[in-house]
């Protein structure tokens, strides 16, 4: 399928049968939707290694091979040698249409740059996360880089691609040119194919339009697009993102192995997997008006989402990951950071060698519990770094006059500030191998909140078995089919965490509750500080607690004030925690093993418990 | 492969050897940007007045580019070229002036003895060559090439210090399990080219580097000396048929790259060996049709991890392991007897048995 990125064909054809896969570093997964009554199902899910690399150097004999395994599984017959049979021919022959996302050979890798590194740089930072880039570096005029290394900087970098931004409509040229300029000295060349012109784009002040095309217009593959900010107080990053869309396929893509095949093969355009990803987290939060943080925690990157009063933003942590990156992690967090989460001790030189071991052999799994902790310890660092990288990201503009009034005195605030409030966040969604697939889904729940450490009442979710970037492309063509599956299939509620924000000494009350069960019954009971306690709530139930936190210890309605909530129920039910926030770990070993063998032992969390 | 576009130096059909030359490219030079606007404090639109050369020209390190005319000769103000190169451009709009250095060449050398198969214009080529191959699991520094020499008498045994001597200055020393931080100061000492062992540790590895290694993308490090590793972290026996190969091959020239990249394009650490012969000959293809009954296995995770034994059964149902995660296993024979189940993704088959 060849159509722009940036407007999906309209398909006026049923779909009744659908197949769709995620070429995935690693991994190609395929999943099969099947109209049942009504609505759509996810039926059949098959995988394979991804084929990017030689001996295969071509993407469709993974997505081959793993459509493979649905045939198998399914009895239908989807192939017709190395050609999906499209549409349907009969009850069991054929799809009506193939869809796909990529995230294989490293994703899409973009370096950006700006004038002002925390006004424009950040916005053209936003504008390409948001498409599902990684972004490599961010050049700005106040960068703190000489001219000479920035040009030193572009020239070993290979991205895919380059966005320039920089300057409001009708201000001031000079910085844009002089940036164009350092581009242009420097020659950048794509991370693919020696000989093909780097697609660049230029979406910055348009004054400055004429100049950086007779400067680029040679030396790249220029698309100029409106300004992503046109003026201080307002960003316009979906010119720039679609841009990049159509981009990634035109130029990218083609020349990546088999990738020429594969947009053939599609009936929609190939979408990068983070950004399919962000739209299904795009479309959760508007459909239940809700204020969400979704993290997709891979081998080689953790991709955070969120939706806070309407504004979507995402950000990739390109080397956070629990196979190719899982050192990284250890050299990001520190030893000490991993080493709170383990729930016995290990000296440092085994555990140094077995995180090494693990990330120059990606695939292999933990094959006991001492190696699963690990790996969760480990995890929980990697998903707490993401979100606090997220945080830095996703903020108000920076550099907007602010309207102050007298009320305002005693409340001075930059601009800028985080839009990451986790006293006004409903939902943690979850997707990832170690989060999809852990063996007990109260694992994920604990991996979540310890990392993220929400505060008052929050919902939790996970992704059922890594289907999001496939819904999410699947939204672009058929809205129905891909809420659908998601609602019936994908999404799997764990339950609600009840944190009070505020400590204490183990042991001295934290709050009194009283739960008022769907049956009719009720728990009254108090929660010491130092506790976790778990109880079940079934999926699409719901509780009502009424909470009466301790003088100094606050719900979200102020120090010692009551609040009553609605909390949803899940597999794993209603998670009370006494431990306080910020959560504070001993930090003296015998008693930190201690702590977390108590509180993983009160939730069930590993078999060792029962 | 050239990182540009090049000229190539040989012909297909062409002998060529490691430390020969193939192909050839002219990297451009380092970009110096002076800011003449802002230093003769004129308007950008200006600086054309005020230059005394123009664009393409050649500059000399300290020539004048650009001069003021003040009335008083007192304030005139000259602005020398800080390095030899070429005008690359001049613009009216940021006042700025770019200088270029003269192109670098880059060499690429052949890296195995052998005989040109194939020429990619302007990129590369392919080089052929007869030969014995052992494929490391991780390693760091470039290619180099040096006779092979062994140091220890088993796979087993660890390399210290004291294996050490002049005579291994600019080979590739082979060891058994270990290799400790003072052996890699000694191995420095000498001037080894190459170090193949099992393993070493992480935190020596990060002494050796200076940083803690995040991504296994490498390749590139300057530490006087390629080092491969064939087994992992820890201390690691080298397999008895990675052993027995080097072994019979002292005496040899070898070829070895430490690049390793785990992620988009597998890259892992080699070890070539070209026969006497570099005729271009027929190549034969090892087929594999997944793993069997029989085939010799190396365990790549804990708790048994380095341990090699070959597979006695291939159940297919999913069984539940300790961690109760459901996976597909395989049962693993030891020499002594002993019979353990593993996940198959924690084994790799040891190849060319």
């Amino acid at each position: 399928m060849t159509a722009s990125a940036s407007t999906p064909p309209k398909i006026d054809r049923p779909l009744n049968v659908i197949v769709a896969t995620d070429c995935g570093s690693t991994t190609t997964k395929a999943i099969l939707i099947e109209k049942v009554g009504d609505e759509y199902r996810q039926t059949y899910r098959g995988e394979a290694p991804t084929t990017v690399e030689a001996p295969f150097e071509d993407v469709t004999r993974g997505v081959l091979n793993a459509i493979a395994e649905i045939e198998e599984l399914s009895g239908r017959k989807i192939l017709d040698d190395d050609q999906i049979i499209t549409p349907c021919r009969d009850e069991k022959t054929g799809v009506d249409i193939y869809i796909s996302t990529s995230s294989a050979g490293g994703g899409l890798q973009m370096m950006v740059t700006g004038v002002v590194q925390n006004m424009t740089g950040e916005s053209a930072q936003r504008a390409a996360l948001g498409a599902g880039a990684i972004v490599i570096d961010v050049l700005s005029a106040n960068d703190g880089r000489l001219p000479h290394e920035k040009i030193e900087r572009i020239r070993s970098m290979r991205p895919d691609m380059i966005l320039m931004s920089g300057g409001t409509d009708g201000g001031a040229v000079t910085h844009v040119v002089e940036m164009a300029e350092y581009v242009a000295a420097a020659e950048p060349r794509p991370r693919f194919g020696v000989t093909y012109k780097l697609p660049l784009i230029y979406a910055g002040n348009k004054e400055a339009q004429p100049q950086v095309k007779k400067i680029l217009e040679d030396k790249s593959a220029l698309v100029v697009t409106e300004n992503i900010r046109p003026v201080l107080e307002r960003e316009n990053l979906a010119p720039a993102r679609n841009k990049i869309h159509d981009l990634f396929l035109e130029h990218v893509m083609q020349q990546a192995p088999g990738y020429k095949k594969l947009i053939d093969m599609a009936g929609a355009p190939i979408m990068p997997t983070p950004a399919a990803v962000g739209l299904i987290m795009e479309a959760i939060a508007k459909r239940e008006h809700l204020n969400l943080i979704g993290v997709d925690i891979g081998g080689a990157t953790t991709d955070v989402f969120s939706v806070f009063g309407g504004v979507f933003n995402r950000t990739v942590s390109a080397n956070l990951g629990m196979s190719y990156s899982v050192s990284n992690v250890l050299a990001e967090a520190g030893l000490a950071n991993i080493m709170r989460w383990v729930p016995f001790t290990i000296d440092e030189q085994t555990l140094r060698n077995r995180i090494k071991n693990k990330m120059i052999r990606p695939t292999t799994i933990p094959q006991t519990l001492d190696e699963l902790q690990i790996e969760q310890a480990i995890a929980r660092e990697a998903l707490r770094l993401a979100l606090i990288h997220h945080k830095s990201l996703a903020t108000g503009l920076k550099g907007v006059q602010q309207e102050r009034t007298i009320s305002d005195v005693f409340e001075q605030q930059t601009s800028g500030k985080t839009l990451i409030d986790m006293l006004k966040l409903d939902l943690i969604v979850g997707s990832g191998g170690i989060l999809s697939h852990a063996p007990r889904r109260i694992q994920s729940m604990l991996l979540m909140i310890d990392a993220y450490e929400p505060m008052g009442c929050t919902r939790l979710s996970v992704d059922s078995i890594f289907m999001m970037p496939h819904l999410g492309v699947l939204s672009t063509i058929n809205e129905k089919a891909a809420t659908d599956v998601f609602v019936r299939d994908c999404m799997v509620y764990l339950g609600t965490c009840v944190a009070p924000i505020g400590q204490g000494k183990d042991g001295d009350v934290c709050a009194d509750y009283e739960i008022a069960w769907p049956d009719g019954k009720t728990t009254k009971e108090r929660l010491k500080f130092g506790e976790l306690r778990l109880f079940p709530l079934e999926s699409g139930k719901q509780a009502t607690i009424k909470i009466q936190p301790a003088k100094q210890v606050n719900m979200g309605g102020g120090a010692g004030m009551a609040i009553t909530k609605e909390v949803h129920g899940g597999v794993v039910g209603l998670l009370l925690d006494g431990r306080g926030r910020p959560l504070r770990l001993p930090v003296e070993q015998q008693a930190r093993v201690e702590a977390l063998t108590k509180w993983f032992d009160a939730v069930g969390l590993y078999p060792t418990a029962n | 492969m050239l990182p540009l576009p090049g000229r190539i130096l040989v012909n297909v059909g062409d002998t060529v050897r490691s430390d020969q030359a193939v192909a050839r490219a002219e990297l451009p030079g380092k970009v110096f940007p002076i800011n003449l606007a802002n230093q003769l404090s004129v308007a950008p639109g200006e600086i054309k007045d005020y230059l005394i050369t123009k664009e393409g020209n050649v500059v000399e390190k300290d020539e004048i580019l650009a001069e003021n005319k003040p009335l008083i000769k007192w304030f005139k103000t000259e602005i020398r070229s800080p390095v030899t190169g070429t005008i690359e451009s001049v613009s009216s709009v940021t006042g700025q002036v770019l200088l270029r250095e003269p192109p670098r060449v880059l060499q690429l050398l052949a890296y195995v003895d052998g005989a040109i198969i194939e020429t990619i214009p302007q990129q590369g080529v392919v080089v052929e060559t007869t030969c014995s191959l052992v494929q490391g699991i991780f390693g760091i520094g470039g290619e180099t090439s040096g006779e092979i020499v062994t140091a220890v008498k088993a796979p087993d045994e660890p390399l210290t210090p004291a294996h050490f001597n002049s005579t291994m200055k600019g080979k590739v020393v082979v060891g058994g399990s270990f290799l400790s931080a003072d052996a890699m100061k000694q191995a420095k000492t000498v001037g080894v080219a190459g170090l193949v062992v099992g393993g070493i540790h992480d935190e020596d590895l990060r002494a050796l580097l200076g940083y803690d290694l995040g991504v296994a993308i490498t390749g590139t490090e300057q530490v006087g000396f390629t080092l491969i590793l064939t087994e992992g972290f820890g201390t690691i026996p080298m397999a008895a048929k990675t052993f027995k190969l080097l072994s019979a091959h002292v005496g040899r020239k070898a070829s070895i790259s430490g690049a390793t990249q785990i992620r988009a394009g597998v890259i892992r650490p080699e070890i070539i060996i070209p026969q006497a012969e570099t005729a271009v000959g027929k190549t034969v293809e090892l087929q594999r049709e997944g793993i069997r009954v029989g085939d010799p296995v190396r365990i790549i995770r804990d708790p048994m991890f380095g341990r090699i034994g070959e597979v006695s059964a291939l159940p297919s149902e999913l069984i539940t392991i300790p961690t109760e995660s459901d996976v597909r296993v395989l049962e693993v024979k030891f020499s002594d007897g002993k019979r353990v189940v593993v996940p198959r993704t924690n084994i790799e088959v040891i190849e060319g048995a």
